[in-house]
């Protein structure tokens, strides 16, 4: 047949399926569907080309092994642009097609979507996006956040501060943050921690897009003088401020970025890895190729005779995605174990996903501990340092600061 | 809309400006409101009435801008903010004092309109691209106050859920029962803004676009008819944010954006400036497209690339075909999809004899 009576042959049957009511449940016996919200081309696209790829591989490598306790698992990826009636729009396919979990994308979407999964019963994943009171399972029964929330990245950087300067008794500590709700997020936890542990806080905000940070940083590195900055950007403004700070000659070894200002791209726009040294950046997931499991991708497209795919350079971005699916796998897998191999439903696998703990892929995936109370599993992060042009680990899994993080969020349940 | 009108000779001026040309038009709507009220909801698939509830959505926002743009020639890109006043509005008095939506709702349109008229006060003095610029200042100040007001905003993360509307006890949360919600206000929007276009208010608006100094002269008040359609169209787009705010739950300033208003102006521009049929179609063809193209290549796509690529494909390719088809569109028909239409019905009006 030739290509072209094939394209015809597809219209016809899309045609044919748009009529009788638009692709019909795919879900049989012995398959379950994941949703995936990304944004390929938005204005996150930067994350959202590596890190749903990497997403993507991980469950074929899981496929390709048998699937998940003899399922085999269907990926249903919607690209939202980053706005949120597509987010919606998103959901409902999922929802259709019978998904028994689903990945979102992006804060705004996030917010728009909780009140929705939770009257649908289907959970949501939000790592690093949504507001990080939702870490509280009894307020957001659906949605999970399962990586190191605003306020949890907050605890760490001052932790880290702490540790590189021994004690932050009468120092001065400076915020760059994007000026808009996420980058504010943490404000509390920071204020919190200057009272409590005696440093001085100042805020500097960068207005969207964040290209234009000249006066924040001259404020910063002129006028403040700062012993340590704690950035938390997003897009290309992290690169942007790597550059400013060093054309300021202000030494990045005082530096920490948040997770959406840490992958090698941002680093590699601002210069180049051999620019940014000392440079550190925090992490919800490994970063590196050093993983049995990225070891167990390469392989996978070794055995298809294709290479491994350019997005695993990245390793920041791919390996979080590689994290979600991981997650996301291993929860239908406790469900399907505790219905005894049965298929399970959306609910099932909440159960699930609150009974994850222990589960580290050979150091890939922090020791979180999901519970039905705790849906970040303990907010841990690592911190990688720019030495020697790469990314290096100087501070294995920790929760920095949990008190005062703990005792934000009981506040914040208590005002609901 | 659909039939044909042979033999129908109008002799007065009311007949001419009959909401119904002809006799049979009111059965086309009795038509179209059993396949609404009675036939989608009850045949069709709840994925298929979420999109519905999109478009219903997107017909308000687009309506009032088109009164705006379209009819008054008053440029503004800064239709998003005014959703935005209207979608806090709402989440702060149904949160706060407990309001039902039938409160809520006309509250949130009223005070967008106010804020409209502010942000339209420069169009008294300035037209076409510095009003433009104008009204964009207008969008980023509101963004801003939002962003850094926290009795407007609710704290920090600038969002207000707002519980579900309910009606006569019964709380609307499917999207079958929001699919009645928002057809209900999107029909109102739509009777509405037909009823307005052909009243001595829609006729000074069309007059003031076409010729401002002129309307002048012939005694139009063109500052309380510039002013007016700002107010009117902010209160459009202060229901249709709040529309959104129910149907999300939440209130959340990004989604509302500046690049929001500028996927209203394509809405209008692609459907057509001016007319409340081309501001329906511009909503559908905006909010249908992408998901159009996305499920047409799932299926067609698979023949050609794997499932890894197909993702970016998708996504690469909704992109492209969406950009060339609105120049396709504008290049074979200017005023838009509802110029379109009406060239392919008084095409079929005299088929099959076209001379």
């Amino acid at each position: 047949m030739t290509r072209f009576v094939r394209s015809w042959l597809g219209v016809a049957a899309t045609t044919a399926t748009l009529a009788f009511g638009g692709g019909q449940a795919f879900a049989q016996a012995k398959e379950l569907v994941f949703g995936l919200q990304c944004d390929r081309t938005g204005p996150t696209a930067n994350v959202g080309t590596v890190l749903c790829p990497g997403y993507q591989d991980y469950i074929a490598l899981v496929n390709s092994k048998g699937g998940v306790e003899g399922y085999k698992i269907k990926v249903l990826e919607i690209d939202n642009e980053y706005k949120v009636p597509p987010a919606m729009e998103a959901h409902e396919r999922f929802k259709k097609e019978g998904a028994v979990l689903e990945g979102l994308y992006g804060t705004p979407q996030t917010a728009a979507l909780n009140k929705k999964l939770e009257e649908d019963k289907i959970l949501g994943t939000s790592p690093g996006f949504g507001t990080a009171s939702a870490a509280d399972g009894k307020r957001f029964p659906y949605t999970f956040p399962i990586a190191a929330s605003y306020w949890s990245q907050a605890g760490a950087a001052v932790e880290f501060a702490k540790e590189k300067m021994g004690t932050l008794k009468g120092k001065k500590i400076a915020y760059l943050f994007y000026d808009n709700p996420a980058g504010k997020e943490p404000l509390v936890i920071l204020e919190d921690l200057a009272k409590a542990e005696g440093f001085e806080l100042r805020t500097f905000a960068v207005p969207a897009p964040g290209l234009e940070m000249g006066a924040q940083i001259l404020d910063i590195t002129g006028r403040y003088k700062p012993d340590f900055i704690i950035t938390h950007l997003f897009g290309r403004a992290p690169s942007v401020s790597i550059k400013e700070l060093k054309g300021k000659g202000f030494p990045l070894s005082k530096v920490v970025a948040f997770v959406w200002g840490s992958a090698e791209s941002d680093i590699i726009a601002a210069g180049g890895m051999g620019v940014a040294e000392g440079y550190s950046t925090m992490q919800f997931a490994g970063v590196g190729k050093d993983f049995p499991v990225l070891k167990d991708i390469e392989a996978m497209y070794k055995a298809q005779g294709k290479p491994a795919p350019k997005e695993m350079d990245s390793t920041v971005y791919y390996n979080r995605g590689v994290l979600v699916a991981a997650l996301h796998v291993e929860a239908v897998r406790n469900a399907i174990k505790a219905k005894g191999g049965a298929a399970p439903t959306s609910e099932d696998v909440k159960k699930g996903m609150e009974a994850i703990k222990g589960f580290t892929l050979g150091g890939f995936v922090p020791p979180l501990e999901l519970t039905p109370a705790d849906h970040e599993g303990g907010g841990w992060v690592q911190i990688w340092t720019v030495k020697g042009g790469k990314l290096v680990k100087v501070k294995d899994w920790f929760q920095g600061n949990r008190p005062a993080i703990e005792k934000q969020l009981a506040a914040d349940a208590s005002k609901s | 809309m659909f039939h044909r009108e042979a033999g129908v000779f109008k002799t007065t001026y009311g007949a001419d400006m009959a909401l119904y040309p002809l006799p049979i038009a009111k059965w086309t709507v009795v038509a179209l409101a059993a396949l609404f009220v009675v036939i989608i909801p009850l045949a069709v698939h709840e994925y298929y009435l979420s999109i519905l509830n999109l478009i219903f959505i997107a017909i308000v926002g687009a309506l009032g801008l088109n009164i705006l743009v379209g009819y008054t020639g008053q440029i503004s890109i800064g239709h998003g903010a005014f959703m935005s006043v209207g979608a806090y509005t709402a989440a702060n008095l149904a949160v706060r004092l407990g309001l039902p939506f039938w409160i809520t709702l006309p509250a949130g349109g009223l005070m967008a309109a106010l804020i409209g008229v502010i942000v339209g006060m420069p169009s008294l003095r300035i037209k076409g691209l510095y009003l433009a610029i104008a009204t964009l200042a207008g969008q980023l100040i509101i963004e801003w106050t939002i962003n850094h007001v926290p009795a407007i905003s609710g704290g920090a993360q600038a969002s207000i859920e707002v519980p579900r509307p309910s009606l006569f006890g019964i709380s609307l949360n499917t999207q079958g029962h929001l699919y009645f919600f928002l057809l209900f206000f999107a029909v109102l929007a739509i009777v509405a803004t037909l009823n307005l276009v052909r009243s001595r208010i829609g006729r000074a608006f069309v007059a003031v676009r076409d010729q401002d100094i002129a309307a002048e002269i012939i005694g139009i008040n063109i500052y309380r008819y510039k002013l007016l359609a700002f107010a009117i169209s902010s209160f459009y787009a202060g229901v249709c944010g709040v529309l959104y705010t129910y149907y999300f739950g939440i209130a959340n300033y990004e989604q509302f954006q500046l690049i929001v208003s500028i996927d209203y102006l394509a809405m209008i521009i692609i459907g057509g400036l001016g007319s409340v049929l081309g501001s329906i179609f511009g909503a559908i063809f905006v909010t249908l497209l992408p998901i159009a193209i996305r499920i047409f290549m799932e299926d067609v796509g698979s023949l050609f690339f794997t499932q890894g690529e197909m993702a970016n494909v998708i996504s690469g390719l909704r992109l492209g075909v969406f950009g060339g088809l609105i120049i396709f569109f504008l290049i074979v028909e200017p005023e838009g999809l509802n110029r379109l239409w009406r060239n392919i019905r008084s095409y079929f009006r005299v088929w099959p004899f076209s001379y």
